[in-house]
């Protein structure tokens, strides 16, 4: 049927669009964050520590990232299954895997690769499934 | 011990019910007519007057203050990979609270993710 290999696709584009920004939010909130180093937990070191995260376009960054991930998500639960969009999202941390080795060269432990595998595995399996289950309420035309 | 029990259960059941809750907001406020900018952004003016979304949002940030207390009395190595249950109870709310229909396949995958991002996080 053409709406549902539609469907598919659609969720499919924005589970991806959800993981992408999820990372990168992450990684730069991560990467804004050690430029800061760390934060003292006093009233000083913690308003220091705000006015340096207010004035770092590394953060600001990862926050346009972060929105960006949470209005993937609520757009795309509108349509798709909690039980679909969940699992299929954790494909992110095998992508977060595979980066860190070919970008950072990190080793990764015999543990971790196993975990990749199944979480691919278990993503795959969930993909297969219909993305949504449930009756929704009509398009609503803008 | 009870204290990470409670920590825990607070982490899971915080973000499960949470996301939980914004999805059922986001499936009664109708999705976006189309996926461009201007339908998208009507969406999430329609979403964010939906009062189940204001019920997630405090439950959801509930959750990350328990991850961050969990985080200074337990090892992320323990914190992360326990965390990986809530995987399981989402489905179950899924399933028994939204009423999706989580077929075998979707069971299994579940249940492979949830072992995997356990095993990836500790390491």
């Amino acid at each position: 049927m053409a709406s549902e290999k539609r469907l598919r696709i659609k969720t499919l584009v924005m589970v991806f669009a959800m993981v992408v920004c999820a990372n990168a939010g992450d990684l730069l909130l991560k990467y804004g964050m050690t430029q800061i180093g760390a934060v003292e937990l006093t009233p000083h070191g913690l308003s220091q520590a705000f006015w340096q995260s207010v004035r770092s376009p590394t953060i600001w960054l990862a926050i346009f990232f972060l929105i960006g991930f949470m209005v993937s998500y609520m757009t795309v639960l509108s349509w798709a299954d909690y039980s679909y969009v969940m699992p299929a999202g954790a494909a992110g941390y095998a992508v977060l895997t595979f980066l860190a080795v070919i970008f950072l060269h990190e080793s990764v432990s015999p543990r971790r690769w196993v975990g990749v595998v199944l979480i691919c595995v278990g993503v795959l399996l969930v993909g297969q499934t219909k993305p949504r289950t449930t009756e929704v309420p009509t398009e609503v035309t803008a | 011990m009870i204290r990470v029990t409670v920590g825990l259960a607070l982490l899971i059941l915080g973000s499960t019910c949470g996301e939980i809750a914004i999805t059922h907001g986001m499936k009664s406020v109708g999705e976006p007519a189309r996926l461009r900018p201007r339908a998208v952004l009507q969406f999430l003016g329609r979403a964010v007057r939906n009062g189940w979304f204001w019920t997630g949002v405090p439950l959801m940030a509930l959750s990350f203050y328990a991850l961050l207390l969990l985080l200074s009395w337990e090892p992320i190595s323990l914190v992360i990979p326990a965390s990986a249950l809530s995987y399981v109870a989402g489905t179950l709310g899924a399933k028994f609270i939204l009423g999706e229909d989580v077929s075998t396949a979707r069971w299994a995958g579940v249940i492979l993710v949830c072992v995997g991002v356990a095993l990836v996080a500790a390491g």
